[in-house]
């Protein structure tokens, strides 16, 4: 199972889990973070999600992301796994797997990851809900800029 | 020279397709692509200081190069996750 994917299909956290800890007698701590589609965004009763990519540039993002984490937490080992296409309530939209020898430099890890997902990943919700359907816009993607990525890490390590 | 102009999200629901084959003078840059799309269709312009921009898949800048055959992108803000 590769250790970063954009798809269409359901994300499989068990596998990309065993993935990353089949040879890790060393590790001593797993962390995963698993965003669900939620019921209510800013007041809207969301009825559904339908998430966009730029794939081959999400791709690299996200393998910039981690290669970023693992030059913070050297010890640690990451997957991440971002779901695209129309997702229903609770559905898992991205999962991320850290694993480490210790517990901090997996949380810490995991948090990285996620909020730099957020930061430089070119993928977009398209939030259908009672009454209408909005593209969310949150951050300006530039992977370059050195005060988002350190507020990221001020994040996962707070 | 020619080439592929790649819109996502609500960039794209404004323009009315996300692909699509421009001729461009040469020498252009992802900014005089840009402009010749909102000359095209003003109503895209409002992305002009929030949007990224991308040449064959990887992040580029407004003042970057174009050449024959490459794909440039235009991204509104990210909403993964």
């Amino acid at each position: 199972m590769a250790l970063v994917a954009v798809t269409a299909d359901p994300l499989d956290v068990e596998g990309l889990t065993a993935e990353i800890t089949r040879a890790g007698a060393g590790d001593g701590a797993v962390t995963t973070f698993i965003g669900l589609v939620r019921e209510q965004n800013q007041g809207r009763r969301v009825s559904f999600l339908e998430y966009e990519a730029y794939e081959p540039l999400a791709v690299r993002a996200l393998e910039r992301i981690l290669d970023e984490a693992r030059e913070t937490w050297p010890t640690a080992r990451l997957g991440v796994h971002h779901r695209i296409g129309r997702l229903q309530l609770g559905e898992a939209s991205i999962i991320i797997v850290a694993v480490s020898p210790h517990r901090a430099d997996a949380f810490a890890a995991c948090r990285y990851t996620i909020e730099r997902v957020k930061q430089i990943v070119p993928i977009w919700k398209h939030e259908h809900f009672e009454g209408g359907d909005v593209w969310l816009e949150g951050a300006t993607a530039d992977p370059d800029d050195e005060a988002a990525r350190q507020a990221a890490q001020r994040i996962a390590c707070a | 020279m020619r080439v592929t102009v790649r819109l996502f999200a609500r960039l794209r629901d404004l323009a009315g397709s996300g692909e699509m084959i421009r001729d461009v003078d040469a020498p252009a840059t992802v900014g005089s692509v840009w402009q010749a799309l909102v000359t095209e269709n003003p109503a895209l312009r409002d992305y002009e200081r929030t949007m990224s921009v991308a040449v064959n898949a990887d992040y580029s800048k407004m003042s970057a190069p174009v050449n024959d055959g490459d794909e440039v992108a235009f991204l509104p803000p990210v909403s993964g996750g």
